[in-house]
């Protein structure tokens, strides 16, 4: 048998992906490959260099780099439209899909939000929440933005679905974002997933602003005094008492609720120590990789490339500062009502977005006055917003799911 | 499958949203509220019974013993529940924070908040 060298040069061109690009440079997408490969470099621009949520945008911009390869055959769009319209079931798509489609499996199923939930109940500290219980008003004035991009993208023409998971946004929470969207949305969750995580990184720039616009100086130099402080035995009811209390009153919000308060539990009991170390460091880790790897992996050009997700990005930005001002109009309501006790700042905090919302309010309070302390004042309506935010969830799931 | 209500029907799901989040976070405050005044009423039972217990028992009881002084901070600061490394690296941030020197700055005492 001969070796035809030509022939296998010419067969290995033919295969690789950039034949794919320039034979199908107008054809077959080959143009939105491109622009999706420099989307993703940069991505991992911001992530790396300028650090956007690096631990989550690192990963979704390399799936991202990773599905827009021609030829690779990593993801297969046609597989989940097919899924999606009930054709085929997992089994097909363990059989059939390339690495990032078994990735996507678990977000699809809603497996990763609901783990990484569990990690972040394991790290936060309700103790805040427990000794000031009003903290959970601004957690709820904060949803605001959600709810006004909700209604703002139904004006733009997006479905009701659409329009909930654009609006989900303003929660300024990535779990929950992604939640929602893979179960009302699939199509739109890379950009929903980009938009949230980089909005996230820019709250110390997308806050101060509306802050200082609905505050006035004397208000953001107000000292709060100290709560009281909470008993180990508050902070073990409380998680068992949250999620049989959400749960009841929104069923859908369970699996978020749920796994939010027990990775809280393990953090709290004293006798789970090795499970609570292993959700918050080995398992969170694991999860991200995972998770941010398989929501890149959506950002299909043909999906990601079209005037959908610029609109996305403005009402993303627009649900952020809107909740941010519905969270300061709250804190301006408690800081009446005290009398002037309660600093208005920490109401920004109410958006979820923990702890970066809770040292916004912090740094804006003491560029006012150096000696004012908020964080600890500022966590009450942060973890709030987080129960805020997975009930703003669990009812736009209950409407239009 | 996707639907399209009404824009007006929009708005009032939107508003029905935002009412249904404060009502839940309402609902749990008045939950958690009622859970802290038990513990709290608890805790004040149990700090009042434990106070009249040595005064019933040993009348003649020394007052409490004041918190020892912070070593090297001249007699002034005082420690409670708190390391002398602790206390250092709190005023150290305290002072870092405000933008004086520490030698300008006077720490009456520490308390570790449990």
């Amino acid at each position: 048998m001969s070796i035809n060298i030509g022939e296998i040069l010419l067969t290995l061109w033919n295969d690789s992906g950039f034949a794919a690009i320039s034979s199908g440079f107008f054809s077959a997408n080959g143009w939105q490959n491109l622009v999706m490969l420099i989307i993703a470099c940069v991505l991992l621009y911001l992530g790396i260099v300028k650090q956007f949520e690096p631990l989550l945008m690192v990963g979704i911009a390399f799936g991202c780099l990773l599905t827009n390869l021609p030829g690779a055959g990593l993801y297969h769009k046609e597989l989940w439209d097919a899924f999606m319209a009930g054709e085929i079931g997992y089994g097909t798509i363990m059989h059939d899909g390339g690495l990032l489609d078994i990735f996507y499996i678990g977000v699809k199923s809603s497996l990763y939000p609901c783990l990484i939930f569990m990690g972040v109940g394991a790290m936060t500290d309700f103790g805040p929440l427990l000794s000031n219980p009003k903290s959970l008003l601004l957690g709820a004035a904060a949803q605001m933005g959600v709810f006004a991009a909700y209604f703002g993208a139904r004006l733009l023409g997006f479905s009701d679905q659409e329009a909930a998971s654009i609006g989900i946004i303003g929660g300024a929470d990535g779990p929950t974002a992604i939640f929602l969207t893979t179960q009302l949305a699939p199509h739109l969750l890379g950009g929903i997933a980009v938009a949230a995580y980089s909005y996230m990184a820019l709250i110390p720039m997308i806050q101060p602003p509306v802050m200082n616009l609905l505050s006035t100086s004397e208000q953001r130099k107000i000292k709060m005094v100290q709560t009281r402080s909470v008993s180990k035995a508050e902070k073990i009811i409380f998680p068992i008492l949250v999620t049989m209390f959400v749960a009841l009153l929104l069923p859908d919000t369970a699996a978020l609720i749920g796994c939010l308060m027990l990775g809280n539990l393990f953090k709290e009991t004293g006798v789970t120590d090795r499970l609570s170390d292993t959700v918050q460091n080995a398992m969170m880790n694991i999860v991200t990789i995972l998770l941010s790897t398989a929501v890149g992996a959506t950002m299909v050009g043909t999906n990601f490339l079209t005037a959908e997700t610029l609109k996305i990005v403005v009402l993303g930005v627009c649900a952020f500062l809107l909740s941010t001002a519905g969270g300061m109009v709250g804190g301006q309501v408690m800081c009446w009502a005290t009398k002037g006790k309660v600093n208005p700042l920490i109401g920004s905090a109410g958006v979820s977005a923990v702890p970066m919302a809770a040292r916004v309010s912090n740094i804006v309070g003491q560029k006012n006055n150096p000696s004012n302390f908020l964080l600890m004042h500022a966590m009450g309506p942060n973890v709030a917003g987080v129960i805020g935010s997975a009930i703003a969830a669990g009812f736009l799931l209950s409407v239009f799911g | 499958m996707d639907s399209y209500i009404g824009i007006l029907d929009a708005g009032i799901v939107a508003l029905l949203g935002y009412g249904v989040v404060f009502f839940g976070l309402i609902l749990l405050m008045i939950v958690i509220t009622v859970m802290g005044k038990i513990f709290m009423a608890k805790d004040a039972k149990a700090a009042k019974a434990a106070a009249a217990a040595p005064v019933a028992a040993a009348p003649a009881a020394p007052a409490a013993v004041e918190a020892p002084t912070a070593p090297g901070s001249a007699g002034q600061l005082k420690l409670h529940d708190v390391e002398p490394k602790t206390a250092a690296m709190v005023m150290a941030i305290v002072a870092d924070k405000l933008g004086k020197p520490l030698n300008e700055l006077r720490f009456i005492s520490i308390k570790e908040v449990k």
